[in-house]
Order: structure tokens, then C-alpha cells, then sequence
């Protein structure tokens, strides 16, 4: 245990202000997230990228689904969209679509995104739609109580699976990887600034990335395997991380307590989705097509 | 030869700024501040967490590693504008 | 506004009402659709796919109707004006996705051509057992509106009034097509795009500061702002405050979703369209909606040059309920027959709002096919004898 010092306190009233700041909506701080829950930690790197990589706030909308990675979208101060359990994903492909120019990045959990999210993460990295999709995996249900998702590891203690789980996990990356993403990483909320690194890579890349974030759920996960708190999960993350840039995906798979394979796995170029759609109509259409994927901002709305 | 050191040369390269309401004495600033410049208080916010506070302020760098950690956005470091600093001169015989 | 001229096939067609349907969503404004192949809606898709990239818009086809149901509201939220089309069972795939439109409101149109159900029932043949689920499919309150073709023609000008409503009362409209509405043929005649009056978005001209995304003036129908123009508005499905923020006290509840049913409630003159026939001199009115109508003109007819006093009520709008206009008719007639393709659904409506000032007779069908007349007139000569 830390050692805790003299009532003194050295909290200097004064402007400092914290750049992660400027995109929160601080009127709603504090947030519901645990004590030593990752969430926030992975938000700052995504603050830290958004500075980084100089993104228009403007062109930029995040959409999240439902869980407890799901409620950033309250949190920051963007044009943001807390849709359903698993369908963040083609609520982004149809904002993206209908409005070509903006940045659309979907932050969301590990159950939203692989179990009744999972049909969409798969298509959606299959036609390479442009879309940034960052992936809090805390390897289980949090907000509804501590349940099985298909990334709990084997034999963990969840309450769905009170004499622990015996199901193999997903391996994430492997599954985008295989299914067209044509940028994926993993990182854990301990890796502060590699996550905020290739967050800023994921900007510069047209197509589905894929980043995954190893989190602590302290109250939940980690309390019921008895792994101890938020900050002894840090401690084993960064103890148990190899960093391992272009490792094959299907050798970075989870176990219960062991090594956690980081790093940048995949980076190759496709046409995203936009892309091949207009190059199939302008060679089928010609003159005829009315190019909408167009990035350049409209003078009017579409809708009148 | 004396090795004569001012501490006061030692200019803090940073300061950290807590958002003591916010904390949930979750400890990672104070684990991952690479020069152990913090530590968590006998004190308590409104919601009853300690927070930390700043038991080295000199050996911040305002590198705001306790910024991008905390869950919480309750702390953040900045780097102090430097004067030029005095350097602790060394050496033996 | 006029239509945009891109969209609007003006001329003379001839049309089935899948395809009419089609033209009426572009002619509306319409320029982005996600869809999910689902007899027999499929052919409105099919006929956006290909009409789209020449007038200016997108189409995408998605991989089920729970991604279809959504991804066009985010087509909503990114500028458009969107739809899909689905039928039974793909209904009910999207009903959470129409609570969402319905709590977030977000205008948008959802077309369910009907065919026989439960389940996976008959896809090729037609029934009207989707009424009650066009209004209560979705969990919790809200209100939701619903248009009923009866023709080719009206599945264009309706789909534009869908269209219209959407916008208007920022709220998903069900246009509840059936499968022989769907799939027969007559001539369509579409206009030329000035003489079609469309609702445009209800975008907020306020200014950053002062914009919210659920704060009304006065009027129950926020102002609308789109992803990208710069507000950093939150939209949630979770029960929400003016500032779209999440709020899990009962005061906000009540608040909401009072509103969500007064908006259309208070509208309900405007939104309910009837056509109506010979109510003055009626004993007997029939109550019918979609392709069951020009059945039931038959039976009336027929009941008429009998002798009978029978009125002819058409629904257009299912829902809200005309309750008013039922009761009003209650009040000077004997009886109502209602014949739908169900086992009784919106007779439930009719006999409620009549309030035993009139009485009910139900003239049901299981679906696969259209009544016989002769079904319908039996039971209107019952109804003259009570």
C-alpha cells in the first residue's frame, strides 16, 4: 500500500489547465467510471492524439454504443452519439456516408464491439469503411455487473460463469485482421503515449483501424479473479506487455494472466470503401454519376 | 575538494495541479510519476478519496505523465518557464 | 420548398407501388438508404440503388436490418434524408432502432410492406398483421406515425407526406405498405418537382451558445443540428435533458416522454387524413385501410345499390388513432365494419373510440389473399339488421 503523508496538501489554486481539458464537457465531471477503471486513462491518449495529429474538432464525431467504454461519448466535448448495444458501428457508416468530410471515431467496449456488435465489426472491416474504431476490452461486461464476453479469458469467475468460464476468447486483432482492417494495434491503459501515437497514425490512415485497449474493471474483472485493484492491474501490464510491432495476430491471443503481445500489428493500404464505390460508378456511370463521396465541405445540406 | 550543492539551484522543471474533487485514489499518478514526486494524502475529498499530493515538487519535470494516467482527469503537470538554473557543480579528487 | 428536381421523375408511369414507393422517397428529398432484401420490399431498395448515384445520394445495402435500421439514422444525423424498407420480420428486427429514432428524434422513414406472419409466414402474399406493431413494436412510451396506402399513386404522394411528417414532427413514420399494394401495377403519374411541396429539416439557425438539442420554444419539436456543422451536441438514447445529457431522475422522465406523445398528440387534426364517403345518410360504416379498402368499395357498392345506407371511412393515417373522427361518426351511426387482414387489430381502435355509442363488427382474415366482397357484405347486411 502507498504511504499516505501529512494533511497537507499541495493543490496550488491557479490556471493550470490540463490539455485534456478543452475536451471534456466538465460540466458533467465527475464521471461514473470506478475507481481505477482505465476508461478515462485511455481518453486522455485519445485527447493527446487529437491534439497530436491537429484533427479539425469540427469534422470530428464520435459514436459509442452501449457499456461502460460506451458512456465517452457523454464525456467529451465533440459531436457525439451514444446509439445502441453493438450498433455504433453502422450508425458511424451512415453518418460517414451521408457526410463524406467528417472524422468519424467509434469508442467502445469489448462486448458492444465483438458479441452482438460483432456482425458490423466484421462487414464493416471487410468493405473497409473509414471509420476509427478504438476498442476498451476490460474482458468483460462491466456496467451490466461483471458478465462473460467473448474476450474473458479462460478460466476467469464471472457471474454469468460462477464456476469460471471454459469457452476459448476471441483474439481481436486476429478476427479484424482476418476480416479487411487494414491498421490494428493493441496497447493497455498502461501504455499511455504508444496509445495516443497510434490513435494519430490511425487518423492519417483512410480505411477501418482497429485499436485495442487493455483496461482494468477493478470492481468487477479483477476483484472476482482476485487480481487485486486498478493499479495492480497496471503493475501486471506492465510487467506482463511484450512490445511486439507486426507480430502475426494469430500468436497475440489472451490468456488468463499472462503475457499481453503489444504493439502495431497491422498497417497495409486498400481502397476504403468510398473509394472503390466511386471508382465502380465513375467506370459504370461516367458523366452520369454525381459524385457524393466527395471530402470537400458542402455549401448545403443535402436534405434542404 | 568540497562538492557544494544548492538545493535551491535545483529549479522544479514542472508543477502538477490536482482537481482534488474529482480524485478517486486510484494511485496510478503516484505509482507512475517517473521521479516520485507525489503521494496520496491523509486528506479527503467530498466523496471520502485521498488524493495525492506533491511530496518532491522539485523533482518535477512537468512531464504530465500523472495527466495522461489519471482515469480521473484530476491531475495534470505543466512545465515551469525556466530562468537559467544555476547547475550543481561536481567532481572529486 | 419545392422538390429538388434531381429526384423527381416527372411523367406518366406505369408503376408497381414498390417502385412508386421509390420515386416518392426521391421526389421527397431522399438521399440516403440502407437496406436489408426482405420480400416483397426488396424492389424499393433495388430501384434506390440504381436511381441514386445518377440524382446524387447513397445506397447501402447492409448486413442485416438491425445495421440497416440504424445506419440510416446516421445518415440522418450526418445531413440526409433517409429510409429503409423492410417487412415482418425484418419489422421486427428494427423495432429497438424505431424506439431510438422515436427518443432521439430523428425524422426518418421506415416502410413495412406487409406479408403474411407470424414468423417467416408467407413473403409473397399479403396481410395487414403488422398495425399493432407499427405502434406499440418498441418498448416504453412514444408515438410514432403511420400512412396506409391503398394504391401505386399513393405509395408516391404518400411516401412524400411520410417524408414530410418525418421532418416535420422529428419523429420515425411507419408507411405501412401491403404486399399487393406493393406489388400491383397502375399508372403513377408524378408531377413536375414545383408542384411538390417538401418539408425541409428543421435545422437550428441559434447560435453555438445558445443551441440545445432538446430545448423547445414553445412548440413541442426541437430544432435540429447535424454531425460536422460545429455545435458538439450529444445525442443519447438514454432519458435526457434539454442539453441532451443523460438524466436518470423521474421529473426528466415525465418531462420527455410526455413531450414525445404531446407533439403528435396535439397535431393529431393535422395528421390524421381519412377519406370518407357518404357518411351523412349511414347506418353502417365500413372502416378499412390499405389494399382491404378498394375490397371493401366493392361490398359497399354492392350493400348500396341494395338498398343499404352504408358510408365508407378509408384510414390514410393508422396512427395516431382518428379517434376523434370515429367518435364523431359513432354518435349518428349504427355500427361500424371493419375489415382488415388480420384477426383484428385496428377494429380494437374503432371499437375503443366509439365508446359503445356504435357498435363493432370485425370482418377478419387470416392473409395470403384479399377478402371476398361477398365476406364484407355479408357482414355489412348484418350490422344494417342490428
Amino acid at each position: 500500500m502507498l504511504n499516505i503523508l501529512d494533511n497537507k496538501l499541495d493543490n496550488t489554486p491557479d490556471d493550470t489547465v490540463n490539455p485534456v481539458e478543452q475536451f471534456l464537457r466538465s460540466d458533467r465531471m465527475p464521471h461514473i467510471w470506478c475507481p481505477g477503471c482505465g476508461i478515462g486513462t485511455t481518453v486522455n491518449s485519445f485527447a493527446h492524439a487529437l491534439i497530436e495529429s491537429k484533427i479539425d474538432l469540427q469534422t470530428l464525431a464520435l459514436v459509442s454504443g452501449i457499456g461502460c467504454t460506451g458512456r465517452v461519448a457523454g464525456y467529451v466535448k465533440l459531436d457525439s452519439f451514444h446509439t445502441t448495444h453493438g450498433r455504433a458501428i453502422p450508425f458511424a457508416t451512415g453518418l460517414k456516408l451521408a457526410n463524406p468530410k467528417l472524422n468519424v471515431v467509434v469508442y467502445s467496449g469489448d462486448g458492444d464491439l465483438s458479441a452482438i456488435g460483432g456482425n458490423h465489426l466484421i462487414h464493416a472491416a471487410r468493405r473497409n469503411i473509414d471509420l476509427k474504431v478504438i476498442c476498451v476490452n476490460n474482458l468483460i461486461y462491466a456496467m451490466t455487473g461483471g458478465q462473460t464476453a467473448p474476450t474473458t479469458p479462460g478460466h476467469a469467475t464471472t457471474s454469468t460463469n460462477p464456476y469460471g468460464t471454459f469457452e476459448p476468447a476471441f483474439n481481436l486483432p486476429h478476427l479484424v485482421e482476418a476480416a479487411g482492417a487494414v491498421y490494428v494495434a493493441r496497447w493497455t491503459t498502461f501504455h499511455v503515449r504508444q496509445l495516443a501515437r497510434s490513435i494519430s497514425e490511425a487518423f492519417q490512415k483512410k480505411g477501418f483501424s482497429f485499436i485495442e485497449v487493455i483496461s482494468p474493471c477493478p470492481t468487477l474483472y479483477q476483484r472476482r479473479n482476485k487480481m487485486g485493484d486498478g493499479l495492480d492491474t497496471m503493475k501486471y501490464y506492465k510487467e506482463k506487455s511484450k512490445v511486439k510491432h507486426g507480430a502475426p495476430t494469430s500468436e497475440v491471443g489472451l490468456t488468463l494472466n499472462g503475457e499481453i503481445v503489444v504493439g502495431k500489428f497491422v498497417d497495409r493500404d486498400r481502397p476504403d470503401y468510398q473509394t472503390m464505390m466511386r471508382a465502380q460508378y465513375v467506370e459504370t456511370l461516367g458523366e452520369r454519376y454525381i459524385d457524393v463521396t466527395d471530402e470537400e465541405p458542402e455549401t448545403e445540406c443535402v436534405c434542404g | 575538494m568540497i562538492v557544494t550543492l544548492w538545493l535551491g539551484d535545483l529549479v522544479a522543471k514542472g508543477r502538477v495541479s490536482i482537481v482534488v474533487e474529482r480524485c478517486k485514489a486510484c494511485g496510478f499518478c503516484v505509482e507512475f510519476c517517473p521521479t516520485h514526486v507525489l503521494a496520496l494524502s491523509s486528506a479527503f475529498n467530498s466523496k471520502g478519496y485521498h488524493p495525492p499530493h506533491v511530496v518532491h515538487p522539485e523533482k518535477c519535470s512537468g512531464c504530465d505523465l500523472c495527466g495522461m494516467y489519471c482515469p480521473d482527469f484530476a491531475i495534470t503537470g505543466t512545465k515551469v518557464p525556466q530562468a537559467s538554473a544555476k547547475q550543481a557543480s561536481g567532481g572529486e579528487k | 420548398m419545392k422538390a429538388d428536381p434531381h429526384g423527381v421523375l416527372t411523367g406518366t408511369h406505369f408503376l408497381d407501388g414498390d417502385h412508386a414507393c421509390c420515386e416518392g422517397a426521391l421526389a421527397a428529398g431522399a438521399r440516403f438508404a440502407a437496406g436489408y432484401p426482405i420480400t416483397p420490399s426488396t424492389e424499393v431498395v433495388e430501384r434506390f440503388a440504381a436511381r441514386v448515384p445518377t440524382v446524387g445520394g447513397t445506397f447501402i445495402q447492409m448486413e442485416d436490418e438491425l445495421a440497416a435500421s440504424i445506419a440510416l439514422q446516421g445518415g440522418v444525423w450526418g445531413g440526409a434524408k433517409a429510409f429503409t424498407v423492410t417487412s415482418g420480420p425484418g419489422f421486427s428486427l428494427m423495432m429497438e432502432h424505431i424506439g431510438y429514432a422515436a427518443m432521439t428524434e430523428t425524422p426518418c422513414v421506415f416502410v413495412d410492406v406487409q406479408r403474411g406472419g407470424p414468423s417467416t409466414g408467407q413473403p409473397t402474399l399479403p396481410a395487414q398483421a403488422d398495425m399493432m406493431q407499427a405502434r406499440w413494436g418498441s418498448h416504453g412510451d412514444y408515438e410514432i406515425i403511420a400512412l396506409c396506402p391503398n394504391s401505386p399513386q399513393e405509395c408516391f404522394d404518400l411516401t412524400i407526406k411520410a417524408f414530410n411528417f418525418a421532418e416535420e414532427f422529428r419523429v420515425p413514420v411507419m408507411f405501412m405498405m401491403d404486399e399487393v399494394v406493393g406489388h400491383m401495377t397502375e399508372k403513377v403519374v408524378i408531377p413536375p418537382a414545383d408542384e411538390i411541396e417538401v418539408t425541409p429539416r428543421k435545422h437550428t439557425k441559434k447560435s453555438v451558445e445558445d443551441y440545445l438539442p432538446y430545448g423547445t420554444n414553445g412548440d413541442m419539436v426541437p430544432e435540429m443540428a447535424h454531425a460536422g456543422d460545429g455545435y458538439k451536441f450529444h445525442i443519447t438514447g438514454l432519458t435526457h435533458d434539454e442539453r441532451g445529457y443523460p438524466n436518470m431522475t423521474p421529473q426528466v422522465q415525465d418531462k420527455l416522454v410526455r413531450r414525445l406523445q404531446n407533439k403528435i398528440r396535439s397535431a393529431a387534426d393535422r395528421i390524421c387524413l381519412f377519406e370518407e364517403d357518404r357518411l351523412d345518410d349511414a347506418d353502417v360504416v365500413v372502416v378499412s385501410y390499405g389494399i382491404t379498402s378498394r375490397v371493401a368499395q366493392r361490398a359497399i357498392d354492392a350493400a348500396r345499390s341494395k338498398g343499404l345506407k352504408v358510408g365508407k371511412l378509408r384510414l390514410i393515417t393508422a396512427w395516431p388513432f382518428p379517434e376523434k373522427k370515429i367518435a364523431e361518426v359513432a354518435a349518428h351511426v349504427k355500427a361500424f365494419v371493419v375489415p382488415e387482414l388480420n384477426l383484428g387489430q385496428m377494429v380494437h381502435e374503432v371499437k375503443r373510440a366509439a365508446d359503445g355509442k356504435a357498435k363493432t363488427y370485425a370482418v377478419s382474415h387470416a392473409g395470403g389473399g384479399v377478402h371476398n366482397p361477398d365476406e364484407i357484405l355479408n357482414t355489412i347486411v348484418e350490422a344494417s339488421r342490428c
